[in-house]
């Protein structure tokens, strides 16, 4: 089955992801996409119902740490690649969500 | 413009709430949830980061045992199962506080589901509401927003971020909806809340602070036309900073949405802010659609099977929980259950227990915690326990009054002492001399010069008239300043004048 | 030749980094006249290849020179000390910018080294610089670069593989003798096949990610490029082991691969089984391509290996599965490049007070390149609601079924082997316009990563169409990447037999009267 992608899904897709995407952009990525998308839907006949999903490759459990203090970085280090700063803070533009 | 409220008798005569309570637990490890930052409180901003919790280009996590720990012993604590295997996962959304634009938490694999915690309200009866699940989650950074007028977000110009809280260890645990409470479901939010930080502080893993951000309640409310109908539209309110803002709050929200309903409106799914010095809550920005968070497995974190003989372990040194060690401690002590509120009002219950260990009687252990020493902390305005005297001492100065060596009143001077730090109880009174005059020749000295002092007074004793003994027990008191068993002065006076 | 002599030695850009270690053990030559040969070669031929993005000479110098005065005092080194060696762009260096090939981190400079770096540190390897990339890693051309892309030594029209073709490059040009790449998809083994060298995809979590800018978490690892099995078996020793900052990382011991190279050439492959992948190497492999893997098979047969053909039917999907695992992760992981703690930071045009979200959005649309953007579009919907149970799940589970290919291919043969890439060396240019073109380059690399098994690609000739190299891979099971040199190393003495010269002596020259 090919899954179709709209160019208005496109849009929303880029929303989420926070990617201002030009009119031509959208255009051209909601074609290239539907072609990609059409190779990978296979994936859906490939594995059955009973298959188990396997989100790790290595199969590693219980790693943890020490609740035990580690170095860390200065301020100044961290403020270092900040594209602006204030009062030791990262200054950033104002935020429209309510939090 | 502020929403229209019924009132709230109406409100829940009309409409059967519901309530869904979600509690944030700052825990109180040394280190954060994935990396080896400190977490105390106050420091300089950006000053306990690292490139994990900052979020750089190629840092990864790694749990802090500790962590894990906590979050099974909350599971534990709230008779939850805790899972066999989980796992970590991605909640995917921007924001400027989060670093990643991803919170590491847990989807549909929590730690802990299945639980339940008995909820004691005010006249005695009990609820048990059951708790859907506990899960392990990283706190955000804290932005100062400048130049609103309020500091707060709204018209603000720009934000100032700071990073150390990011990578705070979270537990949040979530109840299943909370039917059938009716016109009691403000109060039983508030005793959940309530009994909620009890345990937890019995647990020792969490300040829980809701002052100070340690502990957080978002409460979600919606209404039904009954309890047979389905669940209603809820919404959530948050910034619920104090049990009485919870309490106020699904109130307010009972009757906020009764309004709407009553006037043929829907309410609204939304998130809305709780404002406790106008007692009403406002909307936040509306969405149109929900937020998708596109949750998958966190990659960089392993799955948690924890060993169950460590859970086993893990259960078997869990504190008693606090409900019944009140109901325990109050059968054993013989308390009345205004005795025991009084106690628990007071944040006296370990006081007492421990004074009760280093020998005294329980009614003489209340009586100093919630009498004496309950007025001289309050007019301090510091709390019982900051009081510069231990349950040990209390002990001693009431072994003092029960061997007869100090009156209460003198046992009060001693106290005095205590508090300024002369020393133990023993050794103030014998400094400051305070102990009771025993000695009967001194006694018997005392009462000569009362006497003398008053021979119309003695001469009525003579006569008969007993009770005017009084007038020369008083004078040999003064005599003694205080430092005398009453009862055995009036003895002597009744002895000398041959009555 | 005495140490610190003065006589630059011109071929010391010819030796291999074992060859380099011994000398420079054996005073014949100072680290100094090394590194200085190899940040002349670097001068007189990068303008042609564009291998590196950065080059740290001085530090680099200074390095140096620390190295000869410690070994002039007798202190004691390690064995690599002194040996030059490049690093992809994408692993944080604290004192070089990190810019993963991308305008959103230009100029960037991490505060701190990814561990694998702190160890070539430790190793006392002398950190020539970063080498160019495919953006974020995505890419098997290294033409997604935003700053240009690398050319192949082979044939400068050409690519040179990606996404790690800066490091193969400079290997194959002989700008270092050992690069550090990364591989996701097959972004060490591509770039080695097509320049005629040898790049290893370490067992997932053989070697630490902490400080490797995250592509697809699930799937990328660092490994070594070198000329040579027994190089790379160096570098791997010194990268690999366990890292208390990788929670994904293995806590079994590195086994010994030097060891298990040089036991490779003198005890043989007898009795050794190769499992022939049938999925991978039909039809859609360049003829030459076939050819030379026929023929590197057959040598392992004539010095007594044992061949049967196995079949992973899987793997024909593990292309589908790779591309909605891989966007779907990096699309998470790449969310942290929003313009408010460190990067690129643009404000949107026309805007008089933009918000936040607004800087984001902007920065994301001006610093990330076409091929990133189309990757995280896709990632982005292959987790929404309602489409990851169809995508990112389904993915998920193929992975299972690839994982239990390899355990049923494993029971029967002890390394599996294919060409490591479809076709050699293409133009430049030629696959942009077509994503999915571009993808198919990965199809015989893909399926280790999605496992998690180690893989390595030596060359295995030239093709006779167009006389540009192509690889053979050879794969093994988790753990047990010893098999990958011990059989590498045997195939490739066979090879340097039959051509009588190694391939390398065959790049033409990048240069008018450069060697």
């Amino acid at each position: 089955m090919t899954a179709a992608i709209s160019r208005e899904e496109v849009a929303h897709l880029a929303m989420l992801a926070r990617i201002d995407l030009r009119p031509d952009e959208l255009d051209r990525l909601a074609g290239q996409l539907d072609v990609i998308l059409a190779a990978v839907a296979r994936v859906r006949e490939a594995a059955g119902e009973d298959v188990p999903a396997t989100s790790h490759p290595m199969p590693l459990t219980n790693v943890s740490r020490p609740d035990q203090p580690r170095p860390g970085l200065t301020a100044e280090q961290a403020l270092a690649g900040a594209p602006e700063s204030e009062q030791q803070r990262f200054r950033v533009p104002r935020i429209l969500e309510e939090d | 413009m502020s929403d229209a409220v019924l009132p709230f008798e109406e409100a829940v005569a009309a409409f059967d709430p519901v309530l869904g309570l979600e509690v944030h637990v700052e825990l109180n490890t040394v280190t954060k949830m994935f990396c080896g930052c400190a977490t105390t409180f106050g420091a300089p901003p950006n000053s306990q980061v690292c490139p994990v919790c900052l979020g750089l280009p190629g840092a990864l996590p790694v749990l802090n045992e500790a962590a894990l720990t906590s979050a099974v012993r909350i599971g534990l604590a709230l008779n939850c199962t805790i899972a066999p295997w989980c796992r970590f996962a991605r909640k995917n959304y921007f924001y400027p506080d989060m670093p990643k634009n991803f919170q590491t938490s847990q989807y549909d694999e929590p730690i802990a589901r299945d639980g339940w915690l008995d909820v004691e309200l005010g006249d005695g009866t009990t609820v048990r509401v059951e708790i859907e699940r506990a899960h392990m989650e990283e706190d955000t950074g804290k932005s100062l927003h400048v130049g609103g007028a309020t500091g707060r977000i709204h018209g603000a110009e720009y934000s100032l971020v700071d990073y150390n809280r990011a990578g705070i260890p979270l537990i949040e645990i979530v109840t299943k909806p909370i039917e059938g409470t009716g016109a009691r479901a403000p109060e039983l939010a508030r005793a959940y809340v309530s009994t909620l930080r009890d345990l937890l502080r019995a647990l020792g893993v969490s300040d829980v602070r809701m002052e100070q951000g340690s502990l957080r309640c978002d409460a979600n409310v919606s209404l039904r036309p009954s309890p047979q109908a389905p669940f209603g539209k809820r919404s959530e309110t948050k910034n619920v900073n104090s049990l009485r803002s919870v309490e106020r709050a699904v109130r307010y929200e009972i009757t906020r949405q009764a309004a709407v309903l009553v006037s043929g409106g829907r309410v609204v799914q939304e998130t809305r802010h709780w404002h406790e010095d106008t007692g009403v809550s406002t909307p936040g920005r509306s969405k149109e659609q929900a937020e998708d968070y596109r949750y998958f497995p966190e990659p960089d974190l392993v799955p948690i099977a924890p060993e169950p003989a460590w859970v086993e372990q893990l259960r078997a040194t869990l504190p008693e929980p606090p409900a019944q060690r009140r109901r325990r401690l109050q059968a054993d002590w013989g308390f009345s259950d205004k005795e025991i509120q009084d106690l628990l009002n007071a944040h006296a219950l370990d006081l007492v227990e421990a004074t009760i260990a280093a020998g005294a009687a329980p009614a003489a252990a209340r009586k100093w915690w919630s009498g004496e020493l309950a007025r001289r902390a309050n007019a301090g305005g510091v709390e019982l326990d900051e009081l510069p005297i231990t349950p040990a001492q209390v002990a001693a100065l009431q072994e003092l009054v029960d061997s007869g060596r100090l009156t209460d009143s003198l046992a009060r001077q001693v106290l005095d002492g205590v508090l300024a730090g002369e020393g133990e109880p023993g050794r103030v009174a014998a400094a400051r001399g305070l102990e009771v005059v025993s000695d009967d020749a001194a006694l018997g000295a005392a009462v000569e010069r009362a006497i003398a002092a008053n021979p119309d007074v003695a001469e009525k004793i003579r006569g008969g008239k007993v009770a005017a003994a009084g007038k020369l027990i008083g004078e040999v008191m003064k005599d003694l300043q205080g430092q005398a068993d009453a009862a055995r002065v009036r003895e002597l006076v009744l002895q000398r004048l041959g009555s | 030749m005495a140490a610190g002599s003065g006589h630059p030695a011109p071929d010391l850009v010819r030796r291999g980094a074992g060859e380099l270690a011994g000398m420079l053990a054996a005073g014949e030559v100072s680290a100094v006249e090394v590194v200085r040969a190899h940040l002349d070669r670097i001068a007189a031929v990068d303008g042609a290849v564009h291998a590196f993005l950065h080059v740290a000479a001085e530090p680099a110098l200074a390095a140096a020179a620390a190295v000869d005065a410690e070994r002039a005092a007798g202190t004691s080194l390690p064995a690599l000390a002194g040996v030059p060696i490049a690093v992809k762009d994408v692993l944080a260096t604290r004192d070089m910018p990190t810019t993963c090939g991308s305008r959103v981190l230009d100029g960037w400079q991490p505060p701190y080294d990814a561990t694998a770096v702190a160890r070539l540190r430790e190793a006392r390897l002398v950190l020539l610089g970063k080498t160019n990339m495919d953006e974020f890693a995505m890419g098997s051309s290294t033409e997604h670069s935003a700053f240009g892309p690398t050319r192949n030594p082979w044939d400068t029209s050409r690519i040179p593989g990606g996404s790690g073709g800066g490091s193969a490059a400079a290997v194959a040009s002989f700008e270092a003798p050992l690069a550090v790449g990364t591989d996701t998809g097959g972004s060490i083994r591509q770039p080695a096949a097509v320049t005629g060298t040898v790049g290893v995809k370490p067992t997932y979590g053989g070697v630490s990610r902490y400080g490797l800018v995250a592509l697809a978490s699930s799937l990328d690892q660092a490994g070594p490029c070198a000329r040579s099995v027994p190089d790379a078996a160096l570098l791997h020793e010194v990268i690999a082991g366990h890292d208390l900052m990788d929670s994904t990382s293995l806590t079994d011991p590195v086994p010994s691969l030097v060891a298990a190279a040089r036991e490779g050439v003198a005890d043989g492959i007898a009795g050794l089984r190769i499992g022939v992948i049938r999925e991978l190497g039909g039809e859609g492999y360049q003829a030459g391509v076939r050819a030379r893997f026929e023929e590197a098979v057959g040598l392992l047969v004539e010095a007594g290996a044992d061949v049967v053909e196995v079949s992973c039917p899987s793997f024909d999907a593990a292309l589908a599965a790779y591309y909605l695992i891989l966007p779907s992760e990096a699309s998470s992981n790449l969310a942290k490049f929003d313009a408010m703690r460190y990067g690129l930071r643009v404000y949107p045009e026309g805007v008089s007070d933009p918000t936040a979200e607004q800087v984001m959005a902007a920065t994301r649309a001006a610093g990330f390149g076409d091929e990133v953007k189309r990757r995280i579009i896709l990632g982005t919907y292959a987790l929404s609601a309602g489409y990851y149970d169809a995508y990112y799940g389904s993915a998920q589970k193929v992975r299972t079924l690839i994982q239990r290919d390899f355990a049923a291919a494993f029971a029967r043969a002890d390394v599996l082997v294919s060409p490591t890439a479809p076709t050699t060396a293409f133009r430049l240019g030629e696959k942009l316009d077509d994503p999915l073109a571009m993808y198919l380059n990965d199809i015989a690399t893909i399926p280790a990563n999605l496992a998690g098994v180690p893989g390595m690609s030596l060359p295995s000739g030239l093709a006779e169409e167009d006389g540009l190299p192509a690889g053979i891979q050879l794969l093994a099971p988790a753990r047990a990447e010893d098999r990958l040199y011990r059989v590498g190393a045997a195939l490739e003495v066979l090879l340097l037999r039959r051509w009588g010269a190694p391939l390398l002596d065959r790049v033409p020259p990048l240069l008018e009267g450069v060697a």
